[in-house]
């Protein structure tokens, strides 16, 4: 029996929708939790990055449904998330504005507008996106259970250019950060941000491009969400990925390379429901029930590492408060 | 000593940040245009110009809202919608008066409704009405206040954000509240998903001459309990003080851990009291995929009342209206109900937007809560 | 102190002006800070703008680096006229301000500070920064790690990196506030060696200070503010000229004409430090004892180690220290707000360890905390209020749990008059009143209700000469009733004017004890260093 189930736990099939079910939901987290780690680097505090999520997969489902090309979709979603982000830009940076006031804010007002574009657009029609096109690296895209060529979900080895391209992003950012003026600015931004103006730097600038990049980003992860891992648009596709991706920013301590391997981990916990769906696995539970406590995972597990690690959780020294030049 | 002297006197240069601000005078009446309507004028305009852009007629909309939230008989459904969202409201200023931020309102608010929706039909056979109404009044209250601790904790202890670990909580405690109705509490007589009914009698009572439950009474002492509590017992003065600075709050000799854990029980207690009053007064059951999502709409509105228990009513009474009548526009205009949601968050950026002018204006008295990081340190000397 | 070194202007025979501040102006709502001011700072010289906390002497050097803007006046550089529009534009113009507290970002590097907004390339040229690092140390004669994080460098160290920084941008200017107030005397040693090297290469210097002794010692030429005002300047040829004392009372009656008798006897306004042992006997109990105390530091800080100290009851204690070396941390161990990793404090034999603030309270401790504003009051509540936020539920202000509006505002008059509170009333919110009367304030709350040791942190830091006066006057009053003052100050002239003994605080430590006397200050000064301080 033991044999039988460890069989099945264990079978390629099995693991191979365990790993691909990971980076199906890490990826958005990876987009998401990169754009806020670098806003919290600078010392803005994105709580609305749900919202920005979430039109951000609207309008790169749109995008990619009418433009026929997931990069449309990806690149409408950047752009949307941006521009939601502009609402934190003007409130928070320029004006100064309680950020996390202005956060949930944001998220209530995106969730209401996409309640209303669902509602008015998909609710009778429900467009769906056909599967994304996957870049199978030759050679390694051959491996059993990780390379995923061939694969309805892929692998590790086989996924759509755009993850490879985040992965990219996340090393270029990490460099940017140590080896730029602009990191330097805003690492400035977020520690100490008196002396970057007293160093003749804008403050606002250096902020509002950190803001603006989160939003991108974070329209990026939404985008990813609706084209690739759900295929369509829903007003509860987003459903708390954007305060996990917080979270993890917050975890990562400043590194880059730390919110993706964190984003991979609960991506794992956000797919163990296929997994062990594919395993045949319920613990004797009913299956809707185990969905539920699967679903309960993610959640329980970012507040078990809140509470391990979150104590030394690095955060900047000026996060959250709003500058004004003279306030020293 | 002439005015100017004196005035003079009291005010050395202020720091060049502040250089812009100019005083405003406005008065009591101004103050309260500013900061306690215009934003929710602003938000109805901006609807309306959204209502606008998808090609329904803002004023039928409007228009639609007062009919389906007041005319009639509707404003009894108005006033019994009041009930849960007045105490939610209550709760949530108990605890932003302490500059917590308790965002996980929901998650408390199903657990308990849950707890009292599986619980009660046991129960309630074998206890008399009154005393049964109680009990499960103070279950869910019970239930609300638990599913606070660990934030509470975390945050007394540690010093853990507490908007991340009660966002955490709610979304934990959403999923909890389905497996339990789905399992232990299920109605064994139905495929529903959802737990057995209470029977009708052992519901809360209605107002007589009208359908109002009883829930609504529950509510109205709730605020006036709250508000006496705040401003005029030292409970309420400490809590002030936490949160205007956690460190002034240490320095003066407050026990800033069990304040902080005091005050997140009392609001989820109130959380839970609202679950009851909606399970027994309205339904007698509880789904399992039901999820008013109340925690976040009252939000603005503790706001907009300056944090006043009292002041809260009328807004609460508003929102409900929209709300309820919100439903009735909607189905008219073929749009979806959440549309509210968009009203309250827009309401919400124009309150921020009006503080930021209060501010400026050094009108004084801002209610927001303090962000946890926040560490000003403002250079003390001049010279 | 030093001999003062001649001026490059001299030796030229005659000087250019670098910069020409003409009838500046600048009000604010309710006070002119600045009225029509005139002063001009030529190269290779030093010179010394003097004024109490609030004669107007921040705005003026805020307008000049480009802080704020003036309602009216010129400024000109070299002879052109210029506005200077932005703190970045005035760093172009050659202007370098070096912050009374330190404008640098504690968790970068010393390199990365120096790089910090000298965009040139995308990059980060370390190299390149390194070489020039050590180019310009060689000129000044300083030596700075360029590896070392900047928040753990010590306060002094941190002071040279921020004028090696004001070089780096090419600064013709530098304008240094209040630089001696987180040194040790060491350490002003050493920096008037800067200053002097720093003239030798011909930029004009202006050293802000509060205290006549340094402005009349360090400066070549001083000008004098008061009240927003230039009420006048010392020239150079007088200032070599005329004996101490004389230049002590004209100066004194330049800032104070009504009342220069009371000003002089203000340790800041002194021509030398001078010491005063009060004359009382102590009574023979200890008060406060610490016994092998030692806290743990929190991100930032040193924390404090094995220290141990007897105060007698009725004695003014002082804790000498430049800051960050653990005084915080001690202070709020005493008063109960931080936990104790190891040791004993007793209060008149009991211990404390186990009692949290408010107990420690009723026994009689008393804590005036430095951050005032953050702190010692909530500025959202009334003065009031403020007074009786300690007692809190306590009769006769609360009566069970209620609130008793009538007590706490007869209560709130009778201290306002004691203490010489200016606020419109005992209902004005805390954070419309003035530093000196939120300092008030703060006395009045901890030396009602029967205090028995009072621990201060900065008492006067801040404030100007009349509340500064008022303030000292109240911890001897207090000490002739027999409270216990433990008075912690980074204001070596303070203490000295003030206590009968002054410990010496160093890198957590307490590196030895001195009695007040002619020969305190010496000791202190090798104590302070010798403990590794700059």
């Amino acid at each position: 029996m033991t044999a039988f189930l460890a069989a099945s736990i264990f079978s390629e099939p099995a693991l191979t929708a365990l790993v691909a079910g990971a980076i199906l939901a890490g990826a958005p987290l990876m987009f998401a939790s990169l754009g806020e780690l670098v806003s919290q680097r600078a010392g803005v505090l994105n709580i609305g990055l749900e919202g920005m999520m979430l039109i951000g997969a609207y309008a790169g489902f749109v995008a990619a449904y009418h433009g026929g090309n997931q990069w449309f979709g990806f690149g409408a979603g950047a752009l949307a998330g941006a521009g939601v982000s502009l609402i934190m830009v003007f409130f928070c940076v320029r004006l100064g504005l309680d950020q996390i006031v202005v956060g949930i804010a944001i998220t209530l007002t995106c969730e209401g507008a996409a309640a209303l574009i669902f509602d008015a657009e998909f609710a009778e029609s429900r467009p769906t996106l056909g599967a994304t096109d996957r870049l199978a690296v030759p050679g390694l895209s051959e491996i059993p259970v990780v390379g995923g060529k061939g694969q309805s979900n892929g692998s590790i080895f086989t996924q759509p250019l755009v993850v490879y391209l985040g992965l990219g992003l996340a090393v270029l950012v990490a460099w940017m950060l140590r080896r730029t003026h602009m990191g330097l600015n805003v690492r400035a931004a977020g520690d100490a941000p008196a002396a970057l103006d007293a160093a003749g730097v804008s403050v606002f600038a250096t902020r509002s491009w950190a803001v603006l990049f989160a939003g991108a980003m974070a329209g990026i992860g939404g985008a990813f969400l609706s084209i690739v891992s759900a295929g369509l648009f829903q007003d509860t596709l987003v459903g708390g990925r954007g305060f996990i991706a917080i979270v993890l920013a917050m975890l990562a301590r400043g590194r880059p390379l730390w919110a993706v391997l964190g984003s991979m981990l609960f991506g794992i916990s956000l797919s163990i429901a296929d997994w062990a769906q594919v395993a045949n696995l319920h613990f004797g539970l009913p299956s809707s029930t185990f969905t539920d406590v699967v679903f309960m995972l993610p959640f329980v597990l970012v507040l078990v590492v809140l509470f391990v690690f979150g104590r030394r959780a690095y955060l900047p020294a000026a996060l959250a408060l709003p500058y004004e030049r003279g306030s020293r | 000593m002439t005015e100017t002297t004196a005035a003079a006197e009291l005010r050395e240069p202020p720091h060049p940040g502040e250089a812009a601000r100019r005083p405003l005078r406005l008065g009591r009446v101004g103050d309260f245009l500013l900061r306690s309507i215009l934003p929710l004028v602003l938000a109805v305009v901006t609807g309306a110009i959204v209502l606008a852009a998808i090609g329904v007629d803002p004023i039928d909309y409007y228009k639609d809202i007062y009919s389906g939230g007041i005319e009639l008989s509707a404003w009894q459904d108005s006033v019994m919608r009041m009930a849960p969202l007045l105490l939610m409201a209550v709760g949530l200023i108990v605890v932003f008066r302490a500059g917590i931020w308790n965002l996980g309102m929901d998650g408390q608010f199903l657990l308990a409704g849950a707890v009292v929706a599986g619980l009660g039909p046991w129960i309630e056979p074998h206890v008399p009405n009154a005393l049964n109404l109680v009990l499960m009044f103070l279950v869910a209250g019970a239930v609300g206040a638990a599913w606070t601790i660990p934030p509470a904790l975390l945050k007394a202890r540690y010093g853990l954000n507490e908007i991340i670990t009660t966002l955490m909580m709610t979304f934990i405690g959403i999923d909890l509240a389905q497996i339990l109705v789905k399992g232990p509490f299920q109605d064994p007589t139905t495929a529903t998903p959802q737990t057995r009914s209470f029977d009708f009698t052992a519901l809360l009572p209605s107002i007589p001459g009208t359908r109002i439950h009883g829930g609504i009474l529950v509510a109205l002492a709730s605020a006036v309990v709250v508000w006496f509590l705040m401003s005029r017992t030292s409970f309420g003065l400490r809590l002030q003080v936490l949160g205007a600075s956690a460190r002034s709050a240490r320095h003066m000799g407050l026990d800033v851990p069990r304040l902080i854990v005091v005050s997140f029980l009392v609001s989820g207690m109130f959380v839970g009291f609202a679950a009851a009053a909606e399970i027994l007064g309205i339904w007698g059951y509880q789904r399992a995929d039901w999820n008013p999502a109340f925690g976040l709409w009252v939000v603005p509105l503790v706001f907009l009342a300056r944090l006043n228990a009292l002041v809260v009513i009328p807004y609460v009474f508003l929102l409900s209206v929209v709300s309820i009548g919100g439903d009735y526009a909607a189905q008219n205009a073929g749009l979806t109900p959440r549309f509210t949601l968009l009203l309250v968050g827009l309401t919400l950026l124009f309150m921020a937007l009006t503080e930021w002018v209060a501010g400026r204006a050094e009108l004084g008295g801002s209610y927001l809560p303090r962000t946890s990081f926040r560490r000003r340190r403002r250079s003390e000397g001049s010279s | 102190m030093t001999s003062r070194s001649p001026t490059t202007a001299d030796a030229a025979g005659g000087a250019k002006p670098a910069v020409e501040l003409i009838e500046i102006t600048k009000a604010f709502p309710g006070v002119l800070a600045n009225d029509r001011i005139s002063l001009t700072v030529r190269r290779g010289e030093v010179h010394c703008l003097l004024g109490e906390n609030g004669a107007g002497k921040s705005t003026l050097m805020n307008i000049l680096s480009g802080m704020i803007r003036p309602d009216a006046g010129e400024i000109r550089l070299d002879g052109r006229a210029v506005e200077i529009n932005s703190p970045k534009h005035a760093i172009e113009l050659g202007i370098g301000m070096v912050y009374q507290h330190a404008s640098l970002v504690p968790q970068l590097t010393v390199l990365e500070n120096l790089m910090l907004g000298e965009a040139e390339g995308i990059r980060l040229n370390a190299g390149a920064a390194r070489d020039r690092l050590q180019d310009l140390e060689g000129s000044i004669g300083l030596d700075v790690d360029p590896g070392a994080t900047t928040g753990t460098l010590a306060l002094g160290q941190q002071q040279q990196l921020e004028i090696i920084k004001a070089l780096w941008r090419g600064s013709k200017v530098l304008i240094l506030d209040e630089p001696t107030s987180m040194l040790t005397p060491q350490g002003v040693a050493e920096l008037e060696q800067i200053i002097v090297r720093l003239k030798s290469q011909g930029l004009g210097v202006i050293f802000i200070t509060h205290k006549l002794h340094e402005a009349v010692s360090m400066g070549d030429r001083v000008s004098i503010l008061s009240q927003g005002r230039l009420v006048g300047v010392i020239e150079p040829a007088e200032l070599r000229s005329t004996t101490h004392e004389v230049l002590q009372e004209r100066i004194i009656a330049l800032m104070f004409p009504s009342q220069a008798r009371q000003a002089a006897e203000v340790a800041e306004l002194t021509d030398e430090v001078e010491w005063h042992l009060p004359k009382r006997t102590l009574g023979g109990e200890p008060a406060l004892e610490v016994e092998s105390v030692s806290v743990k530091p929190g991100p930032g800080e040193i924390g404090v180690r094995d220290v141990s100290l007897d105060v007698w009851k009725g004695e003014i204690m002082g804790i000498a220290g430049v800051d960050g070396n653990g005084q915080r941390e001690l202070a709020e161990a005493i008063a109960g707000q931080r936990p104790i990793a190891a040791g004993d404090i007793r209060l008149f034999g009991h211990s404390l360890v186990r009692l949290k603030v408010a107990q420690r309270e009723k026994l009689g401790l008393r804590y005036v905390t430095d951050d005032r504003l953050q702190e010692g009051t909530v500025g959202s509540l009334s003065v009031a209020m403020n007074i009786v936020l300690k007692q809190i539920g306590k009769p006769p202000y609360w009566h069970r749990g209620r609130i008793r509006y009538s007590a706490i505002l007869g209560k709130a008059r009778e201290l306002i008059a004691r203490f010489e509170i200016r606020t419109p009333g005992p209902e004005t919110r805390v954070g419309a009143l003035s530093g000196g009367n939120v300092q008030k304030v703060v006395l009045a709350r901890e030396l009602s209700f029967d205090p028995k040791v009072v621990v201060y942190s900065k008492p006067t830091y801040g404030l100007d000469v009349r509340t500064t006066r008022s303030v000292r006057q109240t911890i001897r009053e207090q000490a002739q009733q027999g409270v216990t003052s433990v008075v912690i100050s980074t204001d070596l002239d303070e203490l000295l004017d003030l206590c009968d003994r002054i410990a010496v605080l160093s890198r957590g430590r307490i590196v030895g004890v001195v009695e007040n006397g002619p020969t305190a200050q010496q000791h202190v000064g090798e104590l302070m260093v010798g403990g590794k301080a700059a």
